[in-house]
C-alpha cells in the first residue's frame, strides 16, 4: 500500500497546519512540508484546513443483523458509521437471535471485518436471551474470536439486583465492562414519554426520571461493592448526572455515555405525536438537556454514544404507542456535538476527541483506537470540515431506514475524510471501497 | 375549521360558534316530526371506532344522519382492521373511497393527530372521538353546552371534576375548554390518579371533595375503570367511594342550582350513587341529548362550508 | 382626457333607489295589499303568519306585521325562518353561522304563510325557504312578499307582493339598509363588490 501524505491539517484544531505521513497504517511523521520529502513515493491528499481527530468510537449502535436486515445490516451500518467519522462501533446484542453466545458474536465481528469500513465490535448479552434470568456465557464470548469487551442487555434493564451483582462480580475476572440500560421496569409499565408536563398534556403514560436514577444509584453501589467496572448507557436525566458525580467522587469505577439526541432535543418535540421523536429513554426536559451538556463538559459523563436505532417506516409512521423507540444517529452525531457543545463553548476540539474517541476507546479497552495524533500511533483518523453546514435528509443517509428526528435541520461540521489503519474509508464525504 | 382534534388550543370564538350552532340546531329540531335537515346531502362521514363505545358512535351517527350525510360505520371487529391493517392504511383507504370526514376513536393518544397528517393530501376532515388518554373534544363541547343550558353561562362558574384525571381524556378536554370559556376548574382526585404535570394545567387541584362542593356550580364525575381498581392506584373500591364518590350526603352539600354531570357509562354505587344520578340535579340525560346537537354543529362547521385550502 | 362624469351615471357611485321615506311608504303599501289580497279579518279567511328570512327579511316581517295591525286592527304573528341549513350553495361559500329560527307558538299548520325577504333575485333563497317550511309543518298556502324584485330569476318563483321592481344587471347589487340592522333605511344600487360575507 502506498504511503499517504495528509496535507495541511490541524490536529485537534490547534496550531498551524501540518502534513501527516501515514505508512503501513501508522503515523510515520508529522510536520510542515513533509510532502516535498516523500514526493513521488507517496499519494498526497489535499485536506487543507481540515481538523484532524482520532477516529470516533461508538459504544452504542444497533446494526440489526441478524434479524432485521430490512432496516440495517452490518454493511449499511458500517457505511453510515464511516460517513459519521467512526473507526470502531459496538453493535448491541438485541438482535434476533440474540448475541448471547460465541457463534453470533463471531459472526458479527467477521462480517464487520469483511466489510472493512469500521471495526464492528459485538456487544455480548449479559443474560441469556436478554431475559434477565440467567447469565450468558460471558467468558466464552470474551475469549472468542470476537474478543468481546462490553456486555449489555441494552433494550432491557438487568433489573434483578442479584443477577446484576453476579454479572458485575463475574466480569472482574474477564476485564470486561457491564453496560447497563438503566430502567426500572416496574416504574415504566406502558411508558410512552418522559413523565412531566408534556406527557400529562398529551395523555402519554409517563416514563419517570426516577426509573433511571434508582437503577443507576443501585448499580453504582453494587459495582463499588463488587470492585467492578460499570458503564451507564444513554444517561438522560439531570438526576443521573448528580448520582454519577457522587459515585465518581467516592471512587466508584463507573463510566457513562450520553446520546446526541439527549443533548439537542427535549420533550417539547412530542406535540405533533410524530413517533420519529420516540426513543428510549425518552426525550426529557430542557433542564435535563442543559444538565447533560454540563455533565459531558466536566467529565461526569464520559462520552457520546449514538444509540443508532434504525426502524422500518411501518414501525415509525404509525400511531405513537405502536411505534418502536429509537433514532438514527451515526451520521449526525458529530454535527450535534459541535452544535450543542463546541458552538456554545462547552468543549473545544480536543474535548470532542475525548468524548467521541479517547474515552469510549478506554472504556471498551481498545488499544488501537482513541490514540494521540503522533508519530508511531495507529492511523485511525477523521478529518472534519468545521465551517461547512449541511441539511439532514433521512432519505440520503446511508442507513436502510430513514428515521431521523433531524430531518430538514441545518447542522454544522462535515466529515470529509476518514482513515482506518491508514486506509481511506471516506474521502470528500463519500465512502471509499 | 378543518379538523376537530383537541380542545387545547381551540380558540374561544370557534368553540362559542359551535355551541351557538348546537343551541340553534336544538331549537330548530325541537318538536319536529321529521328530524332531518338536507344540509350535508352528498357528504360521506365515516366513523372508525377502535374501541367499543356505543354511545359516542351512535351519537355521531345520528348527528350525521339528521343532517342527511351518508354515514358509514367501520369497527375494528368487522373490517380489515381486524386483519392487522395499519391505522394509516385503513385511513388512506377510506379517504380514497370518498370519505369527506373521518370520525375516529382509538386507544392510542395522538391517533387523531396522526390521521389528520396522513389525510392532509386527501383533504379529509378528522374528528377526534377520543384518543387514548389524550382528548375527547366533542364530549367537552357537549358538557359545555349542557352547562350553558343549565347555568346560562360557563363564564365565572366553578366546575369540579372528580376522579381518574390521569387516564381521562374527558378531563383533559374539559379542563382546556371550560377554562377557556371562563370557568374555574377544580380537579379532585387521589394523588395517584393525577398526572405528574397537572400543576401546569389551567385548573386547581384538591383532594378534599367535601370542601369543594358548597361553592360548586357543577360537579362532573369521571368513570373509574375497573382495571384501575386492581392497578394499585387506590386501596379499595370502598375507600375510593367513601372519599371521592358522589353520594346523597354530598349531593346535599351542593348549592340548589348546581348540576351533576357524568360522561357515562356510569358505575352506580362506585363513583356516583344511584339516587344522585337520578336526582333533579343530574343533567346526565341532557348531556346525551346535547351530544347529538353538538356533533351536528361540529359536522356543520367542518363540512357545510366552502373547502378550505389545505 | 374626458372630464370625470360625476352623478347617477357613474357606475362606481351607489345610486339611491328608495329613500327612508320611500321605504316606509312602500312597507305601508305592501301591508295594505296583504290585507286586501288575503281578505284579512273576513270570517272565512285563513289565519296569517308572516315569516321573515334573515337577515333583513326578519325586521321587514315585523314592520309589515305592525302596519297590518295598525291598518286592519288584526294582530298578525310574525316570526323568523332561518334557511341556512337548506341552502344549495353552502359548499360554495365560507361557513356561515346559523340564525335563530322562531316560529309563532301556534306553528304554521293550516295557516297562510307569507314569506318576507328584502330582495328577490335568483329565487334560490325562496326555494330553500319552501324546503324549510315543509320540515316545520304544512301551511294551507304560502305567499311571498319582497321589498325589491331585481329580476334574473333562475327558478319558477314569483312574488305576491313587490315593493319595487328594479331592472338590474348581474354586475350590480341591490343593498337594502334597515335601521334594525344598519344605520338607516334606504335601498341602494351599486357596482358589485368583490366576494363578501
Amino acid at each position: 500500500m502506498k504511503p499517504l501524505v495528509l496535507k495541511g491539517i490541524r490536529p485537534y484544531g490547534e496550531g498551524e497546519p501540518v502534513d501527516v505521513l501515514v505508512r503501513d497504517g501508522v503515523i510515520e511523521a508529522v510536520g510542515s512540508e513533509i510532502g516535498s520529502t516523500v514526493e513521488g513515493d507517496a499519494e498526497a491528499v489535499d485536506v487543507r484546513g481540515m481538523i484532524a481527530l482520532p477516529g470516533f468510537v461508538d459504544l452504542h449502535t444497533h446494526l440489526r443483523e441478524p434479524g432485521r436486515e430490512d432496516t440495517e445490516t452490518i454493511e449499511t451500518g458500517s457505511v453510515a458509521a464511516a460517513l459519521g467519522g467512526y473507526t470502531a462501533v459496538f453493535a448491541m446484542a438485541n438482535t434476533d437471535p440474540v448475541a448471547d453466545n460465541a457463534v453470533i458474536v463471531e459472526h458479527v465481528w467477521r462480517r464487520g471485518q469483511e466489510v472493512g469500513l469500521v471495526d464492528v465490535h459485538p456487544v455480548g448479552a449479559v443474560t441469556v436471551g436478554l431475559e434477565g434470568k440467567r447469565l450468558a456465557e460471558l467468558g466464552t464470548m470474551a475469549r472468542s474470536a470476537a474478543n468481546v469487551r462490553v456486555f449489555s442487555d441494552d433494550g432491557h434493564c438487568v433489573d434483578d439486583p442479584l443477577i446484576m451483582r453476579r454479572a458485575l462480580e463475574y466480569s472482574t475476572a474477564l476485564d470486561v465492562v457491564i453496560a447497563q440500560h438503566a430502567e426500572e421496569p416496574r416504574l415504566t409499565v406502558g411508558a410512552q414519554a418522559h413523565e412531566g408536563e408534556q406527557a400529562a398534556r398529551l395523555g402519554l403514560a409517563g416514563w419517570p426520571a426516577v426509573a433511571e436514577e434508582s437503577i443507576v444509584a443501585r448499580d453504582c453501589l453494587l459495582a463499588a461493592a463488587a470492585g467492578a467496572r460499570l458503564h451507564v448507557c444513554h444517561v438522560s436525566t439531570s438526576g443521573t448526572a448528580d448520582i454519577l458525580r457522587w459515585a465518581k467522587a467516592r471512587g466508584t469505577d463507573v463510566s457513562a455515555e450520553v446520546c446526541p439526541h439527549h443533548l439537542l432535543l427535549d420533550d417539547a418535540r412530542l406535540a405533533t405525536f410524530d413517533p420519529v421523536n420516540k426513543v428510549n429513554p425518552p426525550l426529557r426536559e430542557s433542564d435535563d438537556v442543559a444538565a447533560l451538556r454540563q455533565a459531558l463538559a466536566d467529565g461526569t459523563v464520559d462520552c457520546v454514544a449514538t444509540d443508532h436505532a434504525p426502524h422500518a417506516p411501518q414501525d415509525k409512521d404509525c400511531e405513537w404507542s405502536a411505534a418502536r423507540p429509537g433514532m438514527l444517529g451515526l451520521q449526525t452525531a458529530l454535527s450535534i456535538v459541535v452544535e450543542t457543545m463546541v458552538r456554545p463553548g462547552l468543549l473545544d476540539w480536543r474535548g470532542v476527541a475525548r468524548v467521541m474517541s479517547e474515552r469510549p476507546a478506554e472504556i471498551a479497552g481498545l488499544p488501537d483506537q482513541g490514540r494521540p495524533i503522533a508519530v508511531g500511533e495507529p492511523a485511525n483518523l477523521v478529518l472534519v470540515d468545521p465551517d461547512t453546514t449541511w441539511t439532514v435528509r433521512g432519505a440520503e443517509l446511508a442507513s436502510l431506514a430513514d428515521n431521523t428526528p433531524y430531518e430538514g435541520m441545518e447542522l454544522p461540521a462535515v466529515i470529509d475524510t476518514v482513515l482506518l489503519r491508514g486506509e481511506i474509508t471516506v474521502r470528500e464525504g463519500k465512502v471509499n471501497r | 375549521m378543518k379538523h376537530l382534534l383537541a380542545t387545547e388550543g381551540l380558540d374561544v370564538g370557534t368553540a362559542t360558534t359551535i355551541l351557538d350552532t348546537a343551541e340553534r340546531l336544538k331549537a330548530t329540531l325541537l318538536g319536529r316530526e321529521v328530524k332531518k335537515l338536507p344540509t350535508l346531502r352528498g357528504r360521506t362521514v365515516i366513523t372508525m371506532f377502535y374501541e367499543n363505545s356505543t354511545r359516542t358512535r351512535v351519537s355521531f351517527e345520528i348527528a350525521g344522519k339528521w343532517m342527511s350525510a351518508d354515514v358509514v360505520n367501520v369497527s375494528s371487529g368487522g373490517s380489515s382492521v381486524g386483519k392487522g391493517e395499519s391505522l394509516r392504511d385503513t385511513a388512506l383507504t377510506l379517504a380514497a373511497a370518498g370519505a369527506d370526514c373521518v370520525i375516529v376513536r382509538h386507544p392510542a393518544s395522538g391517533a387523531a393527530h396522526r390521521l389528520a397528517g396522513w389525510l392532509a393530501e386527501a383533504g379529509t376532515s378528522v374528528v377526534n372521538a377520543g384518543d387514548g388518554t389524550h382528548e375527547h373534544p366533542t364530549q367537552a363541547l357537549l358538557d359545555a353546552a349542557t352547562l350553558r343550558e343549565r347555568l346560562s353561562t360557563v363564564d365565572g362558574r366553578k366546575v369540579v371534576i372528580v376522579g381518574d384525571v390521569l387516564h381521562s381524556r374527558v378531563a383533559r378536554s374539559n379542563v382546556h375548554l371550560l377554562s377557556a370559556l371562563g370557568a374555574e376548574v377544580v380537579l379532585v382526585a387521589p394523588p395517584t390518579l393525577l398526572p405528574a404535570g397537572v400543576r401546569s394545567w389551567p385548573a386547581t387541584v384538591s383532594h378534599d371533595l367535601d370542601a369543594e362542593l358548597p361553592t360548586a356550580d357543577a360537579v362532573m364525575m369521571l368513570r373509574v375503570q375497573a382495571e384501575r381498581m386492581h392497578g394499585g392506584f387506590f386501596p379499595s373500591a370502598r375507600e375510593y367511594s367513601i372519599h371521592y364518590g358522589l353520594n346523597e350526603k354530598r349531593l346535599g352539600l351542593l348549592p340548589e342550582h348546581a348540576a351533576v354531570l357524568h360522561p357515562g357509562p356510569m358505575l352506580r354505587g362506585m363513583e356516583i350513587a344511584s339516587r344522585v344520578a337520578d336526582s333533579p340535579s343530574s343533567v346526565i340525560t341532557e348531556q346525551v341529548r346535547n351530544g347529538v346537537h353538538v356533533r351536528m354543529a361540529v359536522l356543520y362547521h367542518l363540512l357545510a362550508g366552502e373547502e378550505e385550502a389545505a | 382626457m374626458a372630464p370625470r362624469n360625476r352623478g347617477a351615471t357613474d357606475p362606481a357611485e351607489p345610486r339611491e333607489l328608495l329613500s327612508a321615506g320611500d321605504v316606509a311608504r312602500t312597507v305601508a303599501r305592501m301591508a295594505h295589499q296583504i290585507i286586501e289580497k288575503t281578505a284579512l279579518g273576513a270570517s272565512d279567511a285563513p289565519p296569517i303568519v308572516l315569516l321573515g328570512i334573515p337577515t333583513r327579511g326578519a325586521p321587514l316581517a315585523h314592520r309589515l306585521a305592525g302596519r297590518v295591525a295598525e291598518f286592519s286592527g288584526v294582530t298578525v304573528p310574525a316570526g323568523v325562518l332561518d334557511i341556512t341549513l337548506y341552502r344549495d350553495d353552502l359548499r360554495r361559500r365560507p361557513n356561515r353561522p346559523l340564525e335563530q329560527t322562531s316560529l309563532p307558538d301556534d306553528g304554521i299548520d293550516g295557516r297562510l304563510v307569507v314569506l318576507v325577504d328584502d330582495v328577490l333575485y335568483s329565487g334560490r333563497t325562496i326555494r330553500a325557504a319552501l324546503d324549510a317550511l315543509r320540515d316545520h309543518g304544512r301551511p294551507r298556502a304560502v305567499q311571498l312578499a319582497v321589498l325589491v324584485d331585481r329580476g334574473h330569476r333562475e327558478l319558477p318563483i314569483r312574488a305576491d307582493y313587490v315593493g319595487k321592481n328594479v331592472p338590474t344587471s348581474r354586475e350590480e347589487e341591490v343593498a337594502v339598509l334597515l335601521t334594525e340592522t344598519d344605520e338607516r333605511d334606504a335601498v341602494l344600487l351599486r357596482r358589485k363588490t368583490e366576494v363578501v360575507s
